[in-house]
Formats: structure tokens, sequence, C-alpha cells
């Protein structure tokens, strides 16, 4: 076995492969960039290496760097982890010639299935069903629209060395594809220096569907499946295992394919085979991802195998110790992306310092289990020069309704300030009927979704337990009011009992509020003051606390909250939604009724850079007159080049920065007359 | 007795109605409240104990004797926040448009003499149309009246007024004499000669807003220390502040249960500071992970930016936090951070609440603009106002504490009582590159020797140690140990005696 790994990479699945060598008893050495001195896969390594400046095309993806700090610290073999350079058969190759073991696959195997076009036509040589499409490589638009009319709409623009969505364009028409053609071309050549894009057949109610395995060079199996379908432009938001698709049959068909394919390229370490299956269970082979994937802890937790730790053995030239049999699906797994995005903004990313970052705790509680995989800390930067993704948080149960249950109640404690993320917009999925259901596709989010994310309705149900909630905490906060010194001596404040909980313009209710036993007892009332219903609210909560916890009529309830600055209330968020909730003595609330709504200030006729990013172009001129929908600037962030596009049509009056401007969120790019 | 009673009830009755329903009504319509619905609602549920309610002017000019409203435009009295005294005066926009007679301003006084006598703050709710013209000098020297007992009150008893409606000419002086003055957006503005006028005067041509609107003087003229979104935030906002607020100078500050554990521990806080000193970062993140519950009512947010001030409580009792925020040009003290800091510092000590200071500083702003303005005065009252200070003052070095500004932010040398200093401080003269282009003016044309000299700078001086070698600042400290430390010193200090020499009073450099 290995004395000593290197982990090509960073974040969270640095952090993952560090504890799996750790538990081997295998040194491990980080390598960072000038970004990432204090990250924690930095902290967690034995060793850490600098590797050059931010940008990973200066550090994190140049091999002759991660070559040197081998030699550096003597290490005897490197895991990529996912992205960079885990699927460069170059670095493969460079590794091979320095007699450096690479915790991953076979050179053939990554040059084959790495180029999209080629694992194909390979793929079809072993038998593995296909989608329809153009193999080829695309000269320009014209020969790519010339293609896509052929195929038929829609069709799907990829890189051919791309993956997790970057370089990846759908189009339903001619002017997309031209569009798609472009763009996916830079994007592609930005992000993994390779310019290539293929055009397929983009499969309708889709499902996406992989296959784990695991093979040591000659004998291969499958783990399993992970259903991937809940994504947001291609970009993989929830991930579960087992399917609740797939029935025995098909899961064993599509698994024997994946191995037979896996075979066929003399396949060794961990991949994974995705496929696209429609609504008939007829599957048709995506791509195959030679290295671990993101979402690997879903099949981690329903097998109980460490996917990491086999990897590092069949590299260490060890036979796979697992047999086809030895694989037991058990329970149900679900893995959410925690994305620094502002779900409410059109999931805009976020850049900045995590002020408050904590995660539910980790670990078993009866029946369930909570995993989060992260490559943060309180304090740390989300910067603009990587992924997004703060952290992978996963729980585990018998049943796919405990599963959910338990990642509702997860994302509930899970505590993010000084940038936004997607937690409600996650807790908005796990609450969705057609998610419950298990009716999915890969188009969920957008046809439930359509127009963006602003917060689920909050149902009558939701505003009596935020009332409740906001009742509790109302009161400990007022009753410690009444304790303050120097008072008028025999003369303590009393507390009233009759109070108001409102949020919104339209919903409010009488509550009167009691101490009891063990907790509080709240009467809601009607306007007559007619008690309608009693409840029971026990908890440890006390002020300061951003998390309650606690029991609403022998229910748990978990919820999280924020004193709201400059209102008497509180922000309660809720499995996806969230209010503004303001407990006021009756009087009081009467008193707000008569008083004016605020109006806020008119920025249509703005252009407001809607997060931190670099100004690539301005598309426009002043003067100029632009349409509905037309692009007016593009703002590069975290990678991704951004389209700002005009929401209606206009004149524009001035122009406020210029290609090159590095810009805040909020500030002015133009006016329009 | 009974019809005593019974006339006592209905003068009681036609009292509170004020100017009556009609008037009221148009009061709502504006957004505003009355001034016996702000009192309601600012004070404990039936805590408000009115006096002088039958209290009638004696004016027999032009007619007025014959229009008389019980309680002449002006509502006072005392109750209780949170159990604790207050006392009060509203002006009533519904009678004579609030303005102010000889027997209003006697009302007024009354409640402020009593205020000086028992030790209580006086709050004040303006709404009004300035004196009552018919009144003549009555009126006039009922203002006087007003304007003294505020000048006796200063620095006796907490003195707040809030603004929730028009407030002009003799008006604006005596809620310029108290310690706070609160705006409500929109329905409020202050000036001392209103737009006609202006007009006259000068030709220019605004509006009441654009003249004396909350978001000038809280972002401009800095006349008002907040400003809030309605009457009803408002009244909420003033309870939530005079329960950080002692009732008086020898009062003490007032305590209440807590449940921040004062030795939490902040680890986030050892990353706070930028690896790159030229990088910002914001100072408020400290100040909520130190004070209790992240509590913290700021003070004159949107205005001088670059100095925080506001009130939090450590172990359940209020200290004064002022913070310099590199967020904000670079944390730099100008004229107007000068002077934000230094009257906030002085009401600190005036009602015996100890002050906490984090020091991120990279000097005195430069600048024909700054020194037109009379830096060197302004500045020198924040040095003042620290330096006259007798209540427990900790300071915590974050980042740059260079020059002047140094000993202005509450130094050892100001008499600052626990001096502390995060490893990533760096107490100086000046920062490395204008340090260097000083003292090695010769080797200026040579950027190696530049560069070697600014090292050795870099490394000899922006460190805590030199200062920690001199006893400049008492102990270098984690920054996840901040709370617990600070926590632990105003601990320590809570006896703390100290008296400066007997004045008649000093002369700050006004």
């Amino acid at each position: 076995m290995f004395k000593k790994i290197l982990i090509a990479n960073r974040g969270e699945i640095a952090c993952r492969v560090i504890k799996t060598a750790r538990r081997m008893g295998i040194q491990t050495v980080a390598v960072y960039s000038d970004a990432d001195r204090d990250a924690l896969h930095v902290e967690m390594a034995d060793e850490a290496v600098n590797i050059g400046p931010a940008p990973s095309n200066q550090s994190y993806l140049i091999i002759e760097n991660i070559l040197k700090a081998i030699k550096e610290t003597g290490a005897e073999a490197v895991h990529p982890g996912y992205g960079f350079l885990s699927e460069n058969s170059k670095f493969a190759e460079a590794l091979e010639k320095e007699g450096i073991a690479f915790i991953g696959p076979n050179v053939k195997a990554i040059e084959v299935m790495g180029d999209k076009i080629a694992s194909k036509k390979f793929a079809n040589e072993a038998k593995v069903s296909t989608v329809p499409g153009y193999l080829g490589v695309i000269a320009d638009t014209a020969e790519a629209v010339k293609i896509a009319n052929e195929i038929g709409y829609p069709v799907m623009i990829k890189a051919s060395a791309g993956g997790g969505g970057k370089g990846m364009r759908i189009a339903w028409s001619e002017e997309e594809v031209a569009d798609g053609f472009k763009s996916s071309m830079s994007e592609a050549k930005s992000s993994f220096g390779d310019d290539r894009v293929f055009i397929e057949k983009f499969v309708t109610e889709p499902r996406h569907i992989e296959i784990q395995v695991l093979a040591d060079g000659k004998d291969a199996i499958y783990v399993g499946e992970r259903e991937c379908s809940i994504q947001r432009r291609n970009q993989k938001v929830i991930e579960e295992a087992p399917s609740p698709f797939l029935d025995e049959a098909t899961r064993k068909a599509m698994g024997e394919q994946a191995v037979a394919l896996a075979k066929a390229v003399d396949y060794r370490s961990a991949g994974t085979v995705e496929f696209i299956v429609d609504k008939d269970k007829n599957f048709y082979f995506l791509e195959m991802n030679t290295r671990l994937q993101v979402e690997h802890p879903v099949t981690e937790l329903i097998t109980g195998i460490d996917l990491v730790e086999h990897m590092i053995r069949i590299a260490a030239g060890e036979k796979l110790s697992l047999k086809q049999a030895d694989v037991k699906l058990n329970g149900w797994a679900i893995e959410s992306r925690i994305y620094a995005e502002d779900p409410y903004r059109n999931f805009l990313p976020s850049t900045g310092r995590l002020v408050r970052y904590q995660p539910p705790a980790e670990g078993v509680t009866g029946t369930r289990t909570v995993r989060n995989d992260t490559g943060v800390f309180e304090g740390g930067e989300i910067s603009l020069y990587y992924d997004p993704m703060i952290a992978k948080l996963c729980t585990h149960a018998p049943t796919r309704e405990e599963a959910i249950d338990a990642m509702s109640e997860a994302l509930d404690q899970f505590r993010i300030e000084g940038i936004q993320h997607n937690i409600p917009f996650l807790g908005a999925i796990m609450e969705h009927p057609r998610f419950r259901s298990g009716a999915l596709t890969t188009g969920f989010i957008a046809e439930e979704f359509p127009d963006g994310f602003s917060g689920i309705e909050v149902t009558p149900e939701r505003a009596d337990l935020f009332a409740l909630v906001a009742t509790y905490v109302n009161e400990l906060h007022a009753a410690r009011a009444t304790q303050i010194s120097h008072q008028l001596p025999h003369r303590q404040r009393k507390l009233p009992e009759d109070w108001v909980v409102s949020f919104g313009t339209d919903w409010s209710q009488r509550v009167k509020a009691q101490e009891a036993a063990g907790g509080l007892d709240v009467a809601f009332l009607s306007d007559e003051g007619e008690v309608t219903s009693r409840h029971h609210i026990s908890s440890n909560w006390t002020p300061g606390q951003s998390v309650f916890r606690g029991a609403i009529d022998g229910q748990p309830v978990v919820m999280q909250l924020e004193r709201a600055k400059g209102l008497q209330g509180y922000h309660l968020n809720y499995r996806g939604s969230s209010a503004n909730v303001v407990v006021r003595t009756r009087r009081a609330h009467e008193f707000a009724l008569l008083m004016p709504e605020k109006v806020e200030a008119d920025t249509s006729k703005l252009l407001l850079c809607p997060m931190p990013g670099l100004v690539v172009s301005i598309n426009v001129e002043v003067g100029q007159e632009v349409k509905a929908g037309e692009s007016l600037a593009v703002v590069e962030a975290m990678k991704m080049e951004n389209i700002l596009r005009a929401e209606r049509d206009g004149v524009v009056k001035e122009i406020n920065c210029a290609a090159g401007d590095s810009l805040a969120v909020d500030e002015i790019i133009l006016e329009f007359e | 007795m009974k019809e005593i009673v019974r006339q006592l009830e209905e003068r009681r009755q036609n009292a509170k109605m004020g100017g009556g329903q009609r008037r009221i009504d148009a009061q709502h319509t504006k957004g505003k409240l009355t001034a016996r619905e702000r009192i309601e609602l600012f004070l404990d549920e039936g805590s408000f104990e009115e006096f002088d309610m039958f209290v009638e002017h004696d004016c027999h000019e032009f007619g007025m004797e014959k229009t008389k409203f019980p309680g002449d435009g002006v509502v006072t009295g005392w109750g209780t926040v949170n159990g604790r005294k207050v006392y009060i005066f509203a002006k009533d926009f519904t009678v004579f448009g609030g303005s102010l007679s000889r027997t209003h301003a006697k009302k007024i006084t009354k409640v402020q003499d009593m205020a000086i006598r028992t030790g209580a703050p006086v709050i004040g709710l303006f709404d009004a149309g300035g004196a009552r013209i018919q009144e003549g000098v009555d009126a006039l020297g009922g203002y006087g009246e007003v304007f003294t007992r505020n000048v006796m009150a200063s620095g006796v008893v907490p003195q707040i007024s809030v603004i929730m409606g028009p407030c002009a000419g003799g008006d604006v002086y005596s809620p310029a004499m108290t310690d706070f003055i609160f705006m409500v957006r929109d329905t409020s503005y202050m000036f001392v000669t209103g737009p006609d006028v202006v007009k006259t005067v000068t030709n220019e041509t605004v509006t009441a807003e654009e003249l004396g609107g909350a978001s000038i003087h809280t972002t401009k003229s800095s006349v008002a220390d907040g400003a809030f979104d309605n009457d009803v935030i408002a009244m909420t906002q003033l309870r939530r502040l005079i329960d950080f607020l002692p009732l008086s100078n020898v009062s003490g500050v007032p305590e209440r249960p807590f449940f921040d554990d004062p030795n939490r521990e902040e680890p986030s806080l050892d990353t706070l500071i930028p690896h790159n000193p030229n990088m910002p970062y914001d100072m408020k993140e400290l100040v909520l992970k130190t004070v209790d519950e992240a509590d913290f009512f700021e003070l004159q947010e949107n205005f001088a930016k670059n100095i925080i001030t506001g009130f939090g409580r450590i172990e359940g009792r209020t200290v004064g936090i002022v913070a310099n925020q590199p967020m904000v040009l670079a944390g730099v003290l100008d004229s107007d951070a000068s002077r934000k800091a230094a009257r906030f510092v002085r009401f600190c000590d005036c009602f015996e609440i100890p002050i906490v200071t984090f020091v991120d500083v990279p000097g005195f702003l430069p600048g024909t603009a700054q020194e037109y303005g009379g830096l060197i005065k302004h500045g020198a009252k924040l040095l003042f106002a620290y330096t006259e200070a007798t209540v427990p003052k900790v300071t915590v070095i974050t980042r740059k504490a260079y020059g002047g500004a140094y000993d202005v932010m509450s130094s050892k040398h100001l008499r600052g009582d626990i001096n502390y200093a995060w490893p990533t401080a760096q107490i100086a003269v000046m920062g490395a590159k204008g340090a260097v282009e000083i003292i090695h003016r010769q080797d200026l044309g040579d950027a190696e020797k530049i560069e070697a000299h600014t090292k050795a700078y870099e490394d000899r001086f922006l460190n805590p140690f030199v200062a920690a070698e001199r006893g400049y600042i008492d102990d270098v400290i984690m920054p996840h140990g901040t709370r617990a430390r600070v926590a632990r010193a105003l601990a320590l200090l809570r006896d703390k005696e100290l008296e400066n020499p007997w004045k008649k009073h000093d002369n700050l450099p006004l």
C-alpha cells in the first residue's frame, strides 16, 4: 500500500479523499492555489504545496506544477478527485512516465471515454444502446445548423471534452443552434482547453440515471445506480440512490451493459456510466465518467462501500475485493448540492466570506444518517475562481420518504450567512409533491419552477407554524425584557397576553400566550376573541439562537430564524418557505394597519450587475434602441459568462462601465431613458 | 362628588379627543398616528400617567380666547418602558397644529424639571408647526424655557427626540440639544427655515423632503441619528433603544439576563483580516460577533460610514461600541467620522457606559477639502472626547493603527484601561511605503533598495510587538477569543474609579 498520496484537487472532494486516506493510514499531500492557502483541504492534509496563482488554468490545471509537488513531497500516487485533471489522459500519461500511480483508470479508458465522440463509437461496438447523433467534429456554425436540422429538434450541443454541464447547450431552433454553438465552443475552450463540440438528439422526458462501476482491469462489478434527474441547466442539484424508477430487471440490464463497457476498455478504478432513460424505461448510453463522481456519497450510503478506498487499493495493484453478489442496496440516500447562488435572483452566483457556516450535525440518529461533505468552514471564502458548490448534504434512511424528511430537517438546520445559497430552493424541492412521488425527469426544475424561484407559498398549516414559533420566540424576548434592572419598585412589568402575529400585508392571527408546564400554551383567537384552536409549544430555545428546535403539539419542528433588522419581528425559514413574521400587541397591530405601505425604489430603468463579476463586453451603445431579450452586456463570474438581456424595449441613456471593469453586486451597468 | 366625577370623565374624554375626530382622521390619512397613540405605543400598556390634561392657553390676542382646547397642543406625562420610568411629551398636531404657546411650553418644562429631579430620560415626539404666532414673544420665551431645561438636563438624563411630522423654526433647537434625534421616513422633515423662505432669500427651489427629510439628515447633515419607516416601527425601536440606556448619569447601566456565553469563541474571526493589508473587510462582523446575541443598535448608520457607533450588550450590560470600518474609505478618520464618534463617546462617558473600541485606522484623511473643513479641530474632538472619558475603556487593534489616529483611537496614552491587539495588528507611524520614502529618500531611484527597505520596515514595525514591548498594549490576543477577553476586561473594570480635576467645564474644540 502507498505511504503517501497527493490529491490533485481542492474543496470538498480533496477533504473527502483525505478522510479515507487517513483512515487507511496513508499520508496526504494537498496542493493549493494562492486563493486557497487557508482552505480546509490544506488544513486537513499532512503536507501542502502551493501550485500557483488563483485561476485554475494557472494552478490546478498545470500538470508540471502537480508533478513538481509530487517530486517535492515524495508522494507515490495521485488522486485527481473530479474536474480539473481527473479525466485528462495527458496527466495520467505523465504520471505513468514518472512511475507515479494514478488513482483512477488506465490511460486507454480515459482517452476513449474522455472523448464523447470516440466513446460513442466505442459503445456502439460494445453493443451498448446509444442516442442518435452526429459524431464527427463540426467545423462551423453553418455545419452545426445543417446537422441539427438533419437530426431534428431539439438537439443538444456538447463539449467533446466536457462534463458537469459546462459548454453544454440545448437548442430548439436554428438560431439557438447558431448561438449555442458559438458559446459552447468558447466555454469549452476556457473550461477544458479544447473547443470541439458535437450535436445529438435531445431525448424528451428523460431521466438521468447512472451506474457506478468498480473494476480492477480484469473484473468489473456495478455498484447500483444513482438518479440525477433533478438538474438546473444541466447542472445536477439533487441526486439519489437507488432510483425510484428502476425495477430489478432494468437495473440489472443497465448494470450489465455498464460492466461490459468497462471490461471492453480494461477499465481499472471507479467509474460511472451515464444513461438517459425514457418514460418506457428504454435507456441510452450517454457517456462514461472515468473518475469519482460528485454524487458518489449516495452510493456509499446505500452500499456501505467506500469507493475512494477501493480506488486507492486498485491503484496500488490490489485485486477488486468485491464480487457482484457482495453489493447489496440498503435503504435510500439523497444528496443535495448546496451552491453559493441566489435562488431568488435567478440563481446568480454569490461569492464572499462565509460569515456563518453551521451545517447540521453529522452522524447516525436512530435509523437516519446525515453526512455532509464540505471543503469550507465558517470564516472561509467562497471565491469567484472555482465551482460555487459549498457542500454536499446527504441523508440516508430505510425508505425514500424518510430520507427526504431527514433531508428537509437537515436543510432547515443548515445555517449559512454572508453569501446567498440555494437551501430554500432545495427545501422547496424536498416538499414538492412531484418530487416526493418520484415522477422525475431532467426537466423537473424547468417545468415546476418555470419563472424561477420565489419561495414556496405559505400554506395555512405553515402560516400557523410560523405564527406559533414566532409567538414562542417573541414571548421569550419579551419576558426577558421584563427582567431588566432599575424598574419602579414593586411594579415589575407584566407581560401582555394578547398578541397579533402577522406577516405580509394580509395574514394575521390573534393569539393568547400563557406560560405553561414545560413551555407555552398558545390559543388562536377569532377577531371576536373566541378560542379557535389551542396549541402547546415546548423548546429549549433561548434568545440569540438561530435555529429553533422544539415540539408543537407534540410534533417536532425545526426552523431557522433571524431577528429582523429594523423591524419588530423575525425572519423564519422552513422547508422552502420564508416569512418576515411580526408579533405585536393587539393595540400595536391596530396602529400598524394604519401605516401606509412603503413603495420600493424604481430600478426598472437600470441594468444592475446581478452578481460580483468582470465585465466581458458591453454590447450596446448610448442612444441605441434595444428590444426585450436583446443582449446588453456579458459579465463573467465563477468562470461562467452570463449574458444580461433587456427585460423590455428601451433606449440606452448612459453606460457606466466598460469591458474589463470589475463590478460589485447591484452596481449600475447602464441606464435606460 | 358624583357630579364632579361625571364632569371629570367628560372633560377627560373631551381632552383625549385633542383637536377632534376630523383632525385625528386627517392625521391617519397622512400615515401618522396621533400624539396619544404614539405614547400608548411607546410606553408599557396602561402605564401612561398624563399631566396637565386640562391646561388651556391664556392668549387674548387675535380672538384666540374663543378657541381653546384642553391640553393646548402637547401631551405630557410619564410612564414606563419595561418597567423603567421615562418622561414624555408629544406634540399634538390636531390641536393648533401642535404649535407652541406659553402654556404649552410650561407643560414641557414641567416634565423636563421632573426628569432632572427624579433621574429619568425625557422623550420628545415632534409633529408641529412651530411657534404659535398669535402668542408673540410669549412663545419665544416659552422656547427659551424649554431650551434652558434641555441644557440643564444634558448629561444628567438621556434626552431623545423623534421627529414624526413637521419640525421647523424654533422647534428644531430643542431636539438639536438632545442626545439623539430620530426621524420617520417620508412623513417628517426638519429645518430652520422652510422652502418658501429659502426661495425668497437664496432663490433655491427645494421641497421640504429635499431640504430636511429623513434621508438628508441621516446621510448629509448628520442631524438625525437614525430613521424609521413609520410611526409604529419608530416607537418599537425607541423602546429597544431605551432598554440600552441608563436612566440617568448616576443610575448605572441597565442589566438584564443574557443567554449568550461570554466565553463564546468565534474561530471565524481568525480569518477576518485578509492577507492583503489593502483589502477591506467588514468590521461589523466583529462587532456583531462580540456583543450579546448579535444585538447591536447602530447610530448614524448612514453617515460617516468609515466609523461605526452604537450600543450593544456584553453579559447583559450596555456597552458603547466605536469601530473603524475598513469597508469605507479604508476606515480613515475624517472630519465627519471624528465628530460622529466624538459625540458618541461623550454620550457614553456622561452616562457611565463603558466604551469598547475596535481599531483599524490608516490615519487621518489628507486633502484640501479636509484641511479647509477644519479637520484639525474635528479630529481633536475625538481625541478630546476619548481622553476626558473616565468610563471603562477597552480597545482592540485588529489591523492598522497608524500615526496620530493610533493615539486618538482610545490608546493607552489617552488613559485606555485595557488595550489589546490581534496578531495582525500593525502599530506604527505610517505604512511601509510612505515611511520608506521618507526615511530612505536617498534611495528613491533604486527600486531594489527600496524593496529591501520596505521589507525591513514591515518586518520591524508592522506588527504588534513594538507597541507590546513598550507596554502600549497590554496583551496580544487571538481574534477568536475577542468576546471572552473583552467581557472579562469589562468585568474587571466594573468598579473603575477615575476622576478628572475639578473644573467648571472643559473647553472642547468646537
